[in-house]
């Protein structure tokens, strides 16, 4: 019983925090929101630290195998937990400014992060929808944390709506996986779901689908990827910069244990549809984007098509698909809370401004903060040598080595198309004559996000090697964890 | 001496020139100034060091040289720089130019001048680790890193129709890049290591060499140009600024001649062997069609643009060849435009500060008005157009003898498009120089000055000096040609002879 509540510790600190932050809000006579948003970032980083420290003891699972905590739990909860961190830092200024600075905002995303700890650590099918609940219901409620703009409450809603329709799927799914396994455990599953004849079970892999549906949702590929830009629009900015990182990071994570742990022997069913999603959601990230006008708008429209660039590694299926895609999330999330840092800066005199056309000139205006977001664009935009050049490429040396050729050659192509997008933010900032108001200076916490980040795009390429032996290692704890020996057999085929 | 990374200084020295500029403070016109002293410093340094590293090459073997390999992104993904008898040359090629392109920027560059020469300093350090990578995947980030400081070079300080010139140049570029960025996985999970020496040991089977040729050819053939992916190079040309149009054509086109030397010969025979008949084809088309549509030309950057695709068909032609001549040709041919049309942008950057058109019709008569200018000019122009005594003669030359032992046709063409460059060349030449002053402005016209004269004087005996004397050249080359050439002919003869064996 100790040992399962150490661990799972991390989601106990979080937890218990972000009740004890509760109480001080409501409980304290005068304003507290600055207190517990200082108190938020304390329990993330701690819990971030905590579960990285866990990583050393190897595979460990809590509660019968509900809980799982192995090398990749670890490093990708920490990587949740600092970028929910990071949003709250950077939320700040912002919720202040819009007079939408309450305490409740801090203490949902703490929340939230537990939920995002508890699916990444989810070993069962319960686990699995828990996390995802108490984490949807978080976001569901922050989207629409401005209760007076028609926009944010009408985001809300839609994302409740589809969410809950997603998760329904998702339910669906893990019903009718549990009805034919009789088991609701990943490792039981994978064993009841193997193939016969080379045929798989055929009521189960309905139910494969309708899991994959849900996940997909929580991801925001395509065609589950909807809710993505209206979310993204009409949710403040700063909540929008943190639905962009740690539910993705989160969601990914879930995804990658779901489908590598519960239905390994399963990946001629899954690989299809992965392969298919991926190349969707490429193709719709990078055309749906050129037309865009709203720069949220166009980083959801960014977003949707990275997830794809992620999936290409995943659908390799390898352990080096694997880490293709820890490292290209790690350093998206990274590029998209460098672009938001500097998207929340663009406020003016009478308010936020959100069109790309408002950047004009501001390579003459705010040289700072041109420079980092035109970093972040090149990043985004795969450009070596700035970090997200790296993502794509051991994404797709992963996919190569599979044999994805068609997918890999779709893949580079739309990520050409992207580049036009991107280089078009460039060209506004740096080309474009500067309009004739000026910005109000970057606030000091978002100019130090903006600076870190945009010197990590850059500079990443100097020495990458332990982020990528990180993943590696993350990698290989995810295949090779749940005595799943098998299973890095049957992946690694030529 | 020998552990000192000197192909890291170099190519990392105008890095560190960029981010001196960025440090300077100031007034506008203080850090304007201050800026164009840093990079003009930076890049003579560079060029110091890199003719020092020159003294110390050993052009009696093919091997590399200063050979730095660090572990970088693991799996057999490394840091590794090095040169050889071919990629030495144009690390000074591009060190030479610059302080040349810095220089011409000196006075028409009045505008964000700070950025712009941080600009040229990454383009410089992006670029000579181009020529010094030894790791695919660490050439593959030089090469396309390059994009993104001439995206704005072009965007930022071009012409009139800059943003579409630079959006052309960046997506063409791109697109055949990330195709050859595929082939460089596939041939890493072949290999197990980007390393380059390496890679020409594995010796690809034939099928596979087929496809991963051709996407290299996608990447090399947009950045050569060839005829018919150059459209995006008169674009660029045009509105780019003098510098840019400088460094684009001296430098940036000779990437793509340099990739096909070192990867797509080396590394696939077999294929390069069977699409060789493409490649004249495309190349001689390229003289002949590229030669008429200079000389429709109204606009003086078009038309040295157009000229600068039929030179580099000379380059594509000699490489394919696979003889010793052909690909001495190209190397040289190579190196030789990268001075001559660099001074003929340099000629037309002249007049265009004058002026400020580049309107072939706007000019006429300057011979009477600026001597000066009219010889040096003559002299580029009779240069481009491959006049014996002139650099442009030599590597034009050797080129054609390569084509001439490998198929007569091509050799027909190409030695046909020789008349057909001096007659655009020439009729330029006439409407710009001859005859009398006719439109307005242009009697007041001032003759070069003494920074314009000293810019173009290196270029003037590198002309003259290789034209007449090219053996320093070919013989730093020619241990490596020899090498690569003859294990070329090896693998062929092995694929064929395996072939009839069966």
């Amino acid at each position: 019983m100790f040992n399962d509540i150490g661990l799972i510790l991390p989601e106990l600190v979080l937890f218990l925090g972000a009740m004890g932050l509760l109480m001080l809000g409501a409980f304290s006579s005068k304003d507290a929101t600055r207190t517990v948003d200082f108190g938020a970032i304390i329990l993330l980083l701690v819990a971030a630290v905590l579960s990285l420290t866990q990583s050393q003891n190897g595979y460990a699972t809590a509660f019968n195998g509900a809980f799982v905590v192995d090398g990749f739990a670890a490093l990708m909860k920490a990587l949740t937990f600092v970028a929910t961190a990071i949003a709250i830092l950077m939320s700040r200024d912002f919720m202040a400014r819009e007079k939408l600075a309450r305490f409740e905002f801090s203490v949902l995303l703490v929340l939230a992060a537990t939920g995002m700890g508890m699916m990444i650590s989810a070993n069962d099918l319960i686990a699995l929808y828990m996390g995802i609940e108490l984490q949807s219901l978080a976001l569901y409620v922050v989207a629409a944390i401005n209760r007076d703009s028609l926009r944010s409450t009408e985001s809300g809603l839609k994302y409740f709506v589809l969410g809950a329709l997603s998760s329904g799927l998702l339910l669906y799914g893990a019903s009718l996986i549990y009805g034919f396994s009789g088991s609701i455990e990943f490792a039981e599953i994978a064993k009841a779901f193997q193939p016969v004849d080379g045929q798989l079970p055929i009521a189960m892999t309905i139910g494969l689908v309708f899991l994959i549906a849900g996940l997909a949702f929580k991801i925001s590929a395509v065609p589950f990827h909807m809710w993505t830009p209206d979310v993204y629009e009409g949710a403040p900015t700063a909540v929008t910069a943190f639905f962009a990182a740690a539910p993705k990071l989160a969601g990914m994570a879930i995804f990658l244990r779901v489908m590598l742990t519960a239905f390994p022997d399963a990946i001629i069913a899954w690989q299809q549809i992965i392969i298919f999603v991926s190349f969707a959601s490429m193709l719709l990230g990078a055309f749906a984007a050129i037309g865009q006008q709203n720069i949220k708008r166009l980083m959801a429209y960014s977003s949707i098509g990275h997830m794809g660039f992620a999936l290409v590694g995943f659908a390799a299926g390898t352990q080096d698909g694997v880490s293709g895609v820890i490292l290209y999330m790690t350093l998206y999330a990274i590029m998209t809370l460098g672009t938001f840092a500097c998207i929340l800066s663009m406020r003016r005199e009478g308010g936020m401004v959100e069109r790309i056309d408002n950047l004009a000139g501001l390579s003459q205006t705010r040289p700072f903060m041109a420079a980092c977001l035109a970093i972040m664009m090149f990043s985004l935009a795969g450009i070596p040598p700035m970090a997200g050049f790296f993502g794509k490429l051991f994404v797709f040396r992963a996919a190569i080595d599979a044999g994805l050729y068609g997918l890999s050659i779709l893949g580079v192509l739309s990520s050409v198309v992207g580049a036009y997008y991107y280089l078009r933010i460039v060209k506004i900032m740096y080309i474009d004559a500067p309009s004739e108001d000026d910005y109000q200076p970057m606030p000091r916490e978002l100019s130090i996000m903006a600076g870190v980040m945009a010197g990590f795009a850059l500079l990443f390429f100097v020495y990458p090697a332990p982020l990528i032996e990180l993943s590696n290692g993350a990698a290989a704890a995810l295949l090779n964890g749940a005595g799943t020996d098998v299973v890095t057999g049957l992946l690694s085929r030529p | 001496m020998t552990d000192w990374p000197i192909l890291s200084t170099i190519t990392f020295l105008p890095l560190l020139g960029a981010l001196f500029i960025m440090l300077v403070r100031g007034d506008e016109a203080t850090v304007a100034n201050n800026s164009r002293a840093v990079a003009l410093w930076t890049t003579v340094v560079t060029l110091l060091l890199s003719i020092f590293m020159i003294t110390q090459f050993d052009g009696s073997t093919a091997d590399f040289q200063f050979v730095e390999r660090v572990s970088w992104l693991g799996g057999g993904i490394d840091y590794a720089m090095g040169v050889d008898g071919i990629s030495v040359l144009f690390v000074l090629l591009t060190t030479a130019l610059m302080p040349i392109c810095i220089l011409a920027s000196w006075t028409s560059i009045s505008h964000r001048v700070r950025e712009y020469m941080i600009a040229f300093l990454v383009l410089e350090t992006l670029m000579i680790g181009v020529f010094c990578a030894m790791d695919l995947v660490l050439f593959y980030l030089f090469f396309e890193g390059g994009l993104i400081p001439m995206f704005l070079i072009i965007g930022v300080w071009g012409g009139a129709r800059r943003i579409y010139a630079s959006f052309k140049f960046f997506l063409y570029t791109l697109i055949g890049s990330v195709l050859m960025l595929l082939a460089i996985l596939a041939m890493y999970w072949q290999a197990d290591t980007t390393f380059i020496p390496d890679l020409n040991k594995i010796g690809f089977d034939a099928n596979m060499q087929t496809w991963l040729w051709l996407a290299f050819f996608a990447s090399f053939a947009v950045k050569m140009p060839m005829w018919p992916v150059h459209t995006w190079l008169p674009d660029a040309h045009v509105e780019a600024p003098t510098a840019g149009s400088v460094i684009l054509a001296g430098v940036l086109l000779k990437m793509g001649g340099y990739g096909f030397l070192r990867f797509s010969l080396p590394m696939f025979p077999i294929a390069s062997d069977m699409f060789s008949p493409m490649v004249f084809a495309l190349s001689a088309i390229a003289i002949v069609y590229t030669s008429l549509v200079a000389f429709a030309q109204e606009d003086m950057k078009k038309l040295i643009a157009y000229s600068s695709v039929a030179h580099m068909g000379f380059v594509t032609m000699g490489l394919f060849t696979a003889t010793v001549q052909g690909v001495q040709g190209a190397v040289f041919q190579m190196l030789s435009h990268g001075w001559i049309s660099g001074a003929l942008f340099l000629c037309v950057g002249v007049i265009y500060d004058r002026m400020h058109t580049r309107e072939i019709a706007a000019y006429g008569g300057l011979v009477n008005r600026m001597p000066v200018y009219a010889a040096v000019f003559l002299l580029f122009t009779m240069a481009n157009v491959g006049l014996p005594g002139t650099s442009g003669f030599v590597g034009e030359f050797l080129t054609i003898i390569g084509a001439f032992q490998v198929s007569t046709w091509t050799a027909l063409f190409a030695a046909s498009g020789v008349i057909f460059s001096a007659v655009y060349a020439l009729s330029l030449y006439r409407r710009v120089s001859l005859g009398r002053i006719e439109h307005e402005g242009l009697e007041q016209i001032s003759d070069m000055n003494r920074r314009e004269i000293f810019i173009i004087a290196p270029l003037i005996v590198a002309t003259i000096l290789f034209g007449v004397w090219p053996m320093p050249i070919l013989d730093v080359t020619a241990s490596s040609v020899d090498a690569l050439v003859s294990n070329y002919q090896e693998a062929l003869a092995a694929h064929y002879s395996g072939l009839s064996g069966y």
